[in-house]
């Protein structure tokens, strides 16, 4: 009962979050909606019994892709009126695009639905290891079944953000104004900085 | 050598551990802090606190109206008003002093001739509102009578350096 | 609990929503208790490092100073400033707060006093923690006020950046007990030391994660050395500047918690949780019910925060991201991977498969 109820409230909201992501007038609205969705599909995933899966939706996507939007959206202050205008000449592409993933989705759950797929079965590909825990399962998974398929993709985002970091990031050299040696500056004594002296009177200090 | 040492020094977080020891040790000393409302610092005869107005032990009120303190006054916090008293005697009919604006230079008491105006020892006079610090005359002459043994001490007290 | 309710001849699901609310109110209101009491020994303990006496005309030994503060809180005015953006400036203390009591769910608090005793309870409060920064971010940009939009910017990257430490430190805790279960992870503690000491801390390899850990939690909360997102000196009072009464109430008591939540976390992660520290019978050792170690670890966490906020000046906010991502994160990234090589070496999880 309690389960059945859960449900429909975290769909409900999950899809009403949704569409408020794309109608909400302020951008940093549309943002927090779309953490609300997030949260909602996090709340769908425990009620499945996928708990690690839920943790890591909100972890990753709540705790830290989220906060990234958010602080992009608030910091750049995007007009998106001015973004609206093109909506009418790129209207079909839009919808071209939406009917692609309409039709995919109504394959793949026509597919599953005939039973051609065998998903998470006993002879399926990724067979869980039945009486052990979620994590256990996708560590089994990823780290066993697919390991070279998981080390690929980690290789492939550490390309990307080393491409990132080569593309953004600017070494001042050295002199130069906003320059940093932190080592340097870690380093410093007061016996680096300042120089005790005992003038006598009327003399004064050579600098 | 030094930078070897540096690095130890700085994994080790040994630095923070020396300062955080030496906080441990003030976190055992006594406090300095007084217990305020309980405890007091002595205070010195010259400190310039309320103002007041002083009476002759007779009841006769000292001020004589000669408005130096008004004319010395930096803040202009002060003002006077006077006319003859029915016996022939300058006295003041209006002696205010806006606490709000003074700023306890005590120019007052140093030019009061007759020591009439002081600033007492009291520095315990907050307000809930701002028209309770606007004294009048009544007001700084109860002062005067509350405080008077404490200030005549201080002015007995100070006499032989002035 | 459920068993007590469904022997007065409740239904299961009655008995269970009557248990868990109960086990909520029983968490939550001793909390709150327990923050107004943490703030009062927060500025005892700072005070006492400064020479200082601190609160001491409230109630005896000044121990009500918190509840007059609360009571002269609640009865002040709520101002919303007028270019405020009314929805989430009311939203932002309430999630804060929420967030901050949420996470309370999985704590155990003896082996058998937990809410929830959910196979990933490690992960949720990891979870939870992540959201907290909301509560900031939101009430920095709602305000529509400078200060505190900079509070809310500097908080979003110091959250994110150090929760990627605290990530990998979790994952040196859990490689060793090889489990997310927090009541499991303390109880692979027993007798970890030389069947002796009850506690993760005192292995050559997690000693350093526990020092880490704990400058992050130092961070996670903004406490101190790190309290860039309310910094005085700089931003007012940062992202609570515009807030007054009961929303800036709710700011507080959500910060106290999520500082008890880290201490609490300090505690079972590395310091053994409701175990006593020896395992050994001096006294009646095992008698003490565990909530009591746990609260005397807790509190010594506690103490730990006030003593670094009375030592240690504030980072700056170079160095701050410069400490989370150069030097923790990499730290941290070698120690998992010199852990687990460790604990295959030493047949910690049998033969390699």
């Amino acid at each position: 009962m309690i389960q059945v109820f859960a449900f429909y409230l975290f769909a409900a909201l999950t899809v009403l979050s949704a569409v408020l992501v794309i109608t909400a007038r302020n951008p940093v609205h549309s943002v927090l909606w779309l953490i609300l969705a997030f949260f909602n599909a996090a709340g769908l995933m425990v009620l499945v019994g996928a708990e690690f899966i839920a943790a890591l939706l909100v972890i990753v996507y709540v705790g830290a892709v989220a906060v990234l939007f958010l602080f992009v959206v608030m910091m750049l202050n995007i007009d998106f009126a001015e973004l609206r205008t093109g909506f009418v000449k790129n209207f079909p592409l839009g919808i071209a695009i939406a009917l692609v993933l309409l039709a995919e989705l109504v394959l793949g759950i026509g597919a599953y639905q005939v039973g051609v797929m065998e998903l998470g079965s006993a002879s399926g590909t990724a067979a869980p290891i039945m009486g052990r825990s979620n994590v256990e399962n996708i560590g089994a998974v990823l780290y066993r079944d697919y390991l070279f398929l998981f080390e690929a993709a980690g290789l492939i985002l550490l390309v990307a953000m080393v491409g990132a970091i080569v593309l953004t990031h600017r070494q001042r050299p050295d002199g130069a104004r906003g320059h940093q040696d932190i080592g340097k500056q870690v380093r410093r004594r007061p016996e680096d900085a300042t120089v005790m002296t005992q003038p006598a009177v009327g003399e004064g200090i050579e600098l | 050598m030094t930078s070897v040492a540096h690095l130890i020094k700085s994994f080790t977080l040994w630095e923070f551990v020396k300062a955080h020891a030496l906080t441990l040790k003030y976190f055992f000393k006594p406090k300095v802090t007084l217990n305020y409302p309980f405890e007091k610092n002595p205070l010195s005869p010259r400190f310039r606190g309320e103002h007041a107005l002083r009476r002759y032990p007779n009841g006769e009120e000292r001020c004589i109206a000669c408005k130096l303190c008004e004319a010395v006054c930096p803040a202009q916090a002060i003002t006077i008003e006077s006319e003859p008293r029915d016996d022939g005697s300058r006295r003041t009919t209006r002696y205010d002093i806006d606490m709000t604006k003074c700023i306890y230079c005590g120019f007052c008491q140093e030019a009061c001739p007759v020591d009439a105006v002081v600033e007492g020892p009291n520095f315990e006079y907050a307000t809930e509102t701002r028209e309770e610090l606007l004294y009048d005359k009544a007001k700084l002459l109860a002062n005067g009578d509350k405080w008077e043994r404490a200030i005549a001490a201080n002015l007995e007290a100070d006499a032989p350096y002035r | 609990m459920t068993e007590t309710f469904q022997s007065w001849g409740m239904s299961y699901e009655w008995a269970w929503g009557l248990a868990t609310i109960s086990g909520i109110l029983l968490i939550a209101l001793p909390l709150m208790l327990a923050v107004a009491m943490i703030i009062y020994v927060d500025r005892k303990v700072w005070a006492a490092i400064n020479l200082r006496r601190g609160p001491n005309v409230v109630g005896p030994f000044g121990l009500l100073q918190s509840f007059a503060d609360g009571l002269k809180v609640f009865l002040q005015e709520t101002i919303i400033p007028s270019a405020a953006n009314k929805g989430i400036f009311i939203l932002a203390p309430i999630v804060t707060f929420t967030v901050a009591l949420a996470a309370w769910a999985v704590v155990p608090f003896s082996s058998t006093a937990v809410l929830a005793d959910i196979n990933v309870g490690l992960l949720y409060i990891l979870a939870i923690s992540s959201l907290s920064v909301y509560g900031i971010v939101m009430a920095g940009w709602a305000s529509n006020s400078k200060y505190p939009f900079f509070s809310a910017m500097r908080a979003a990257a110091q959250m994110i950046s150090y929760e990627v430490a605290i990530g990998f430190i979790l994952i040196c805790v859990v490689l060793f007990a090889g489990t997310y279960n927090l009541n499991d992870i303390v109880r692979a503690q027993e007798g970890f030391g030389f069947g002796l000491i009850n506690a993760y801390v005192i292995h050559p390899l997690l000693f350093p994660m526990w020092v880490m850990f704990f400058i992050s939690s130092l961070a996670e909360t903004q406490r101190v050395p790190f309290d860039l997102t309310e910094a005085e000196s700089e931003l007012v009072a940062g992202y609570q500047t515009e807030y007054s009464s009961m929303s800036f109430a709710l700011f507080w008591l959500g910060e106290y918690a999520n500082i008890l939540l880290m201490c609490v976390l300090n505690a079972i992660l590395f310091f053994g949780g409701w175990l006593p520290p020896l395992n050994i019978d001096l006294i009646p050792w095992f008698d003490i019910p565990g909530i009591v170690w746990l609260l005397l670890k807790t509190f010594f966490f506690f103490f730990m925060f006030s003593w670094v906020m009375a030592t240690v000046p504030r980072y700056r906010y170079d160095q701050l991201m410069r400490l989370g991502w150069k030097v923790f994160l990499p730290i941290s990234l070698g120690f998992v991977v010199v852990i687990s090589g460790y604990l295959m070496a030493t047949g910690h999880y049998g033969a390699a498969a």
